[in-house]
């Protein structure tokens, strides 16, 4: 491993005492504020503490904290010392103080925030971006959803050598990675109500069944032999089986990214990649099951924005379950929760739902106009225990997620 | 009085494809629900991008939506502007929201510095602000609406000519007040205010309705009251402790 310098090394003992303190003071998980210390300290300190690590970096709207999960653990199998960042901080100041674990040279599966992906490739001499998908989420923060593409896009362009691994079937991420070195893979028609128009020349596109064209400029779905078919994903050729016992399609998908990328660039074996990925249950607290004060047990998702709604969705209505919809609108869930309006709600008709959450009467609002029945109980917790049956599912927005996770994770 | 009683009142939601950014759909939806719940016939219209905007609609719907949308959606809505007045002349109404707004007026300073043409149904110009509007508005309108809550997301500034009446005065964007939002016509609403704002603002909702349909039964709306409420005061009243806990503690 190479030298860290005096300051970095000031810096990583100060970041964690500022953890310790979060911690001890219940604020939180230490990782933000552990990193926020590094990087104020030591400026230079990402690029220092990622010498010596085989970098990748993993970004999406949705699916990029458990896609970092299952890389990780495929990387695993090649035997080398591997760090990720298992809690979902992604932002710089997440990143720090996971690469200052690292003992010894290795990999390092980096989870990052969309907008932050182009600063943290060249300080910490990323090899291989994994990139899943792109939609609206937090717009008062972000910005539309056509930017992030455009600046994904300059990073592929001003780094010529860069590997990336990407989903082939979401036009934004297409039009990102199109420059790059890229292994395509076609994880299926997922959530298209962002990409209406060409990212190149902003004619409309046309969606078949099984891809995308531009019938203006000729920009469309590239071709691959690398696709997920149902529970299986075709590999050039050979077909890996994923056993996930994480829930839903989405997760399928986030794992055919995962098996792909540790098959092409990491040379894993996809099939030693397929078991790994079956080995992880939850994922910072996203599919975990929390304890009711009447004894009985309660599942907890994350869905923050339309696109991970309507994956979420998909997967209860085939299931006869109660449903309490957990929503804030603080800076990290997005402070408009007009996306409310975008999710199909109307699917949940007939179940028992609870409207819960800081903005709890916005969810009621919604849900009155879907014509779906429901208490209001701001306790996502209470709400849960005021509705019915075995199969209570707490799907809940960014912050309340992390409320719950810091309670019971 | 139209003829809702033998017909189907038509809601149409204008390019839900380009103009759908901000839950623009749920305006459509709280239009027809709110006229079925009194025991109206009403359907929701999608015109899809690409169609030609019909003349048979009874509300015509522009939504926010972003910049290459917004570019394609002025193209397809000039190239149907003869249905539009002609069903403007039938009783139609018009709620255009945020992108939607820009494109009813004479025209708008797009992403890359250029005029592009809206409609002209009004006399409004909008041009690209020094920065991006982002928050919750709470707006005071002339009666019989009530005060008003929504949420803005723009870069431009629209200003309307000597003949247009703003929707109303500006309370509180940001916490500061000031200024005018929107523009109110005849039959016809154009604002900044998402949320989206006619879940957020029944009475606004009705208002409009009762340009298509006449006179109104009440209708029960307590769930809507409670969030109006909730957002009057979050929109007028942020205290620094709020700010504090959201900027920096809640980030761990």
């Amino acid at each position: 491993m190479s030298r860290r310098s005096v300051r970095t090394s000031i810096a990583i003992t100060g970041g964690r005492v500022a953890g310790w303190l979060s911690r001890a003071t219940g604020r939180g998980q230490g990782a933000t504020i552990s990193g926020r210390v590094i990087n104020a300290m030591a400026p230079n300190a990402l690029a220092q503490l990622a010498a010596g690590q085989r970098v990748a970096l993993v970004s999406a709207t949705n699916g990029k904290t458990t896609t970092t999960r299952l890389l990780a653990a495929a990387v695993a199998r090649t035997g080398e010392p591997v760090v990720s960042n298992a809690t979902g901080a992604n932002l710089t100041s997440g990143i720090a103080p996971i690469l200052a674990k690292a003992r010894a040279p290795g990999l390092a599966v980096l989870e990052v925030d969309e907008r932050v992906l182009p600063r943290v490739v060249d300080p910490l001499g990323a090899e291989l971006l994994v990139l899943g998908n792109l939609s609206r989420d937090q717009l008062d923060r972000y910005g539309e959803v056509h930017a992030v593409g455009d600046v994904w896009r300059h990073t592929a362009e001003t780094h010529p050598d860069l590997r990336v691994v990407a989903n082939a079937s979401d036009p934004h991420v297409v039009w990102a990675a199109a420059p790059a070195k890229t292994t395509w893979v076609d994880l299926g028609r997922g959530w298209r109500n962002d990409a209406a128009t060409c990212p190149n020349c902003a004619a409309l596109l046309t969606w078949s069944t099984d891809r995308f064209d531009c019938p203006s400029c000729g920009f469309g779905q590239p071709a691959t032999p690398n696709r997920l078919d149902g529970g299986t994903l075709a590999l050039d050729g050979t077909r890996v089986p994923l056993r996930l016992a994480l829930p839903g399609r989405w997760n399928l998908a986030n794992a055919a990214l995962a098996v792909t990328a540790a098959t092409t660039h990491f040379g894993v074996d996809p099939h030693e990649a397929a078991d790994a990925a079956t080995t992880i249950t939850t994922v910072a607290g996203r599919y975990m099951t929390v304890a009711l004060t009447d004894g009985r047990r309660a599942r907890v998702l994350l869905a923050k924005n339309p696109a991970g709604w309507s994956e979420v969705l998909h997967h209860l209505s085939d299931r006869n379950c109660s449903v309490v919809i957990a929503v804030n609108a603080r800076v990290a869930d997005g402070k408009d929760p007009s996306w409310l309006w975008d999710v199909p709600y109307e699917l949940l008709r007939g179940r028992p739902v609870a409207a819960a959450g800081e903005r709890a009467y916005d969810v009621a609002v919604r849900l009155r106009y879907a014509e779906v029945d429901h208490i209001v109980e701001p306790d996502p917790l209470a709400a849960a225990t005021k509705l019915p049956g075995d199969d209570v599912n707490i799907v809940a927005s960014y912050t309340q997620f992390s409320a719950i996770y810091r309670r019971f994770g | 009085m139209s003829a809702a009683s033998e017909s189907a009142v038509r809601v149409g939601l204008v390019y839900p494809e380009l103009l759908g950014t901000y839950g623009d759909r749920g305006n459509a939806v709280v239009l027809v629900q709110r006229l079925r719940w009194r025991g109206h016939a009403a359907e929701l219209v999608e015109v899809t991008a690409g169609a030609a905007i019909p003349d048979s609609l009874d509300v015509y719907l522009f939504g926010g939506g972003e910049d290459d949308p917004q570019v394609m959606a002025s193209a397809g809505m000039r190239s149907s502007r003869a249905a539009i007045d002609r069903g403007r002349a039938g009783g139609a109404a018009v709620l255009a929201v945020c992108a939607g707004f820009q494109l009813i007026g004479h025209s708008y300073e797009a992403a890359d510095g250029t005029m592009i043409d809206g409609l002209g149904l009004v006399d409004a110009v909008t041009r690209a602000g020094p920065n991006r509007l982002i928050g919750e508005l709470v707006v005071e309108p002339d009666p019989p609406l009530p005060v008003l809550t929504g949420f803005e997301n723009h870069g431009g500034r629209t200003t309307l000519g000597p003949s247009e009446r703003p929707l109303g005065r500006v309370l509180a964007r940001n916490g500061r007040g000031g200024d005018t939002e929107g523009l109110v016509g005849e039959r016809l609403i154009g604002t900044y205010m998402h949320g989206p704002v006619l879940p957020r603002n029944p009475a606004l909702a009705d208002h409009i309705l009762s340009w298509v349909v006449g006179g109104l039964s009440p209708l029960d709306s307590t769930p809507e009251e409670h969030l109006r409420a909730t957002q009057l005061h979050a929109g007028s009243a942020r205290s620094v402790r709020k700010w504090w806990q959201e900027r920096v503690l809640a980030r761990g």
